[in-house]
């Protein structure tokens, strides 16, 4: 990595971890999500691990959604997303460099919380670990679709829930992909290499057309 | 004429002016005639008189698809060509799709109910369907939190074409997810054998739907082209009482 | 006509897109008569288009 990618790299990383603690409140969500659903679907530990991992899938989801809108607010609203569009390096790797300083500082947090939240959900060792693997390929990919939502919406005042509206459709396919993944692992409809290896061309596609749709929208709204 | 010279608005209205009553009249003629083939088509031996269902269920569903369709042609003029019809034709497409889009997933499921004995099954198509809906809706909204409409047209050409990408392959992931979830059991909306007398109302059908969605865009692109005259008339009105304030913004296709 | 024992399912999917489809009509001509209006307003104030044929600037 060039150096000016790695400095941003870092001051992202460091804006993100010091300023409000995201990781930690996004973790906190996800645990928050996982508790309440027993309360709606009862406590039965059969049920609790078949759904486990779309429990996981989807309060993942979530909490990555909750943290995307501050993606590029932040640096709008003090003026540096202008610095940066006019320092004259390509737009599209310096919201790549974002979304992964994000990733790590959000996404990352998921993955590692997982297996300890699959505790509850009373997921057995195997389909703790597809689950977590599944997270650690396909949660990247949420962060870079979300990107685009949360370019589109960056001049907006309030533009938290039109993000997740405009997201949730495009997240589909790696929610169904993660989720099936998972699910295989445990009783084997299909082998797991096969929905796995789609979620990780679905995670790289998403690493092509995030970027350059995020910039593109960047672009249009700043001019 | 080229195309090129219907990128002024003022010629594009006065063109909609002369087309407008020969597809109004022709659509409502395709209109009668294909409903009355519709009603005289013989009846399917296996879903019985549903099967009339079937002549606007396709194509309505055809055309939410279509919509979409130029919908993305559209966006590309706006971001490429920077045609000034362009976004108001993405603009005025949407509501139109999603009323196409919310009628092929009604019928849907009033043909669902007799058919599977219920009215929302979540097959592969009904569920795209569904997301296609939500994909309609949501740059609905996007164009009406913005209120400056040549960026609110390009931040929506954006999201329209990134959702032309992720249309297949949410049609395909939603297929996987379908065959693992569901035995294939279900009575198949459009099966292979479809009769010729079957075939010929809802093709009659389809081409109706096809002029509805011409007559009922070029109404939606004129009324506008005439939204942006009265915000920009307005606008100059608003700097001309308050000289010192007046603003120098882009001009929308008036 | 005898639509069988579904008539009902029937009737009802084609009065909903009749019904979709006179909302969309509705909506359109409303539009249409609301931008005449205010134009009319405008004109009426003196404020109209100065170069009707040319484009901007």
């Amino acid at each position: 990595m060039s150096g000016w990618a790695m400095a941003l790299f870092k001051r992202d990383l460091r804006l993100s971890v010091r300023i409000g603690g995201s990781a930690l409140v996004g973790v906190l969500f996800f645990l928050a999500v996982v508790t309440v659903i027993p309360f709606g679907v009862g406590p039965d530990l059969n049920l609790l691990a078949r759904i486990g991992p779309a429990i996981l899938w989807i309060g993942a989801l979530l909490a990555t959604l909750l943290g995307l809108d501050r993606l590029f607010q932040a640096d709008r609203e003090d003026g540096t997303l202008d610095l940066m569009m006019m320092s004259g390096r390509p737009l599209e790797l310096v919201v790549l460099v974002k979304c992964l300083a994000h990733w790590i500082a959000t996404g990352l947090p998921l993955v590692v919380a997982a297996p300890l939240l699959g505790v509850f959900l009373n997921l057995d060792p195997v389909s703790m670990g597809a689950v977590t693997a599944t997270l650690l390929v396909g949660t990247p990919a949420l962060t870079l679709i979300g990107a685009i939502g949360a370019s589109l919406t960056v001049s907006l005042r309030r533009g938290g829930l039109l993000l997740a509206v405009l997201v949730i459709p495009l997240a589909i396919p790696v929610l169904i992909f993660g989720v099936s993944s998972a699910d295989a692992a445990i009783h084997d409809p299909v082998p797991f290499l096969t929905p796995f290896l789609i979620l990780c061309a679905l995670t790289l596609i998403a690493a092509v057309v995030g970027p350059v749709a995020s910039a593109a929208a960047l672009r249009f709204s700043s001019d | 004429m080229a195309f090129w010279d219907y990128a002024n608005p003022t010629r594009f209205l006065r063109l909609v002016q002369i087309v407008l009553p020969w597809l109004v009249g022709l659509c409502v003629i395709t209109f009668a005639v294909g409903l009355y083939m519709s009603f005289q088509a013989p009846e399917d031996y296996q879903q019985g008189q549903t099967i009339r269902i079937m002549y606007i269920h396709v194509p309505a569903a055809w055309l939410c698809m279509m919509c979409y369709t130029v919908m993305s042609l559209s966006s590309i003029g706006t971001l490429v060509w920077k045609h000034p019809l362009a976004d108001v034709s993405a603009k005025s497409a949407a509501p139109i799709g999603a009323a196409f889009t919310f009628m092929a997933l009604l019928t849907g499921s009033l043909w669902g109910k007799p058919m599977w004995g219920t009215y929302w099954v979540w097959d592969a198509r009904l569920t795209s369907v569904l997301v296609l809906l939500i994909m309609y809706l949501g740059l609905m909204t996007l164009w009406r939190t913005m209120d400056d409409p040549i960026k609110a047209g390009k931040a929506a050409a954006v999201l329209t074409l990134v959702g032309a990408l992720n249309l297949p392959i949410i049609k395909f992931s939603v297929d996987w997810w379908n065959t693992l979830h569901q035995p294939a059991s279900v009575v198949r909306l459009d099966g292979p054998t479809i009769h010729p007398d079957q075939l010929w109302p809802l093709l009659v059908m389809a081409i109706a739907f096809t002029l509805l969605f011409l007559v009922l865009h070029l109404m939606a692109m004129r009324n506008e082209i005439l939204r942006r005259r009265v915000r920009a008339l307005r606008m100059r009105a608003a700097s001309a009482s308050h000289p010192g304030t007046a603003a120098a913004t882009a001009q929308p296709a008036e | 006509m005898d639509l069988g024992p579904h008539s009902g399912f029937i009737i009802a999917s084609y009065a909903l897109c009749i019904l979709t489809v006179l909302a969309l009509v509705a909506w359109v001509r409303i539009d249409k008569l609301v931008q005449d209006r205010a134009l009319k307003e405008l004109a009426d104030q003196g404020i109209v288009r100065n170069r009707p044929d040319t484009p901007k600037q």
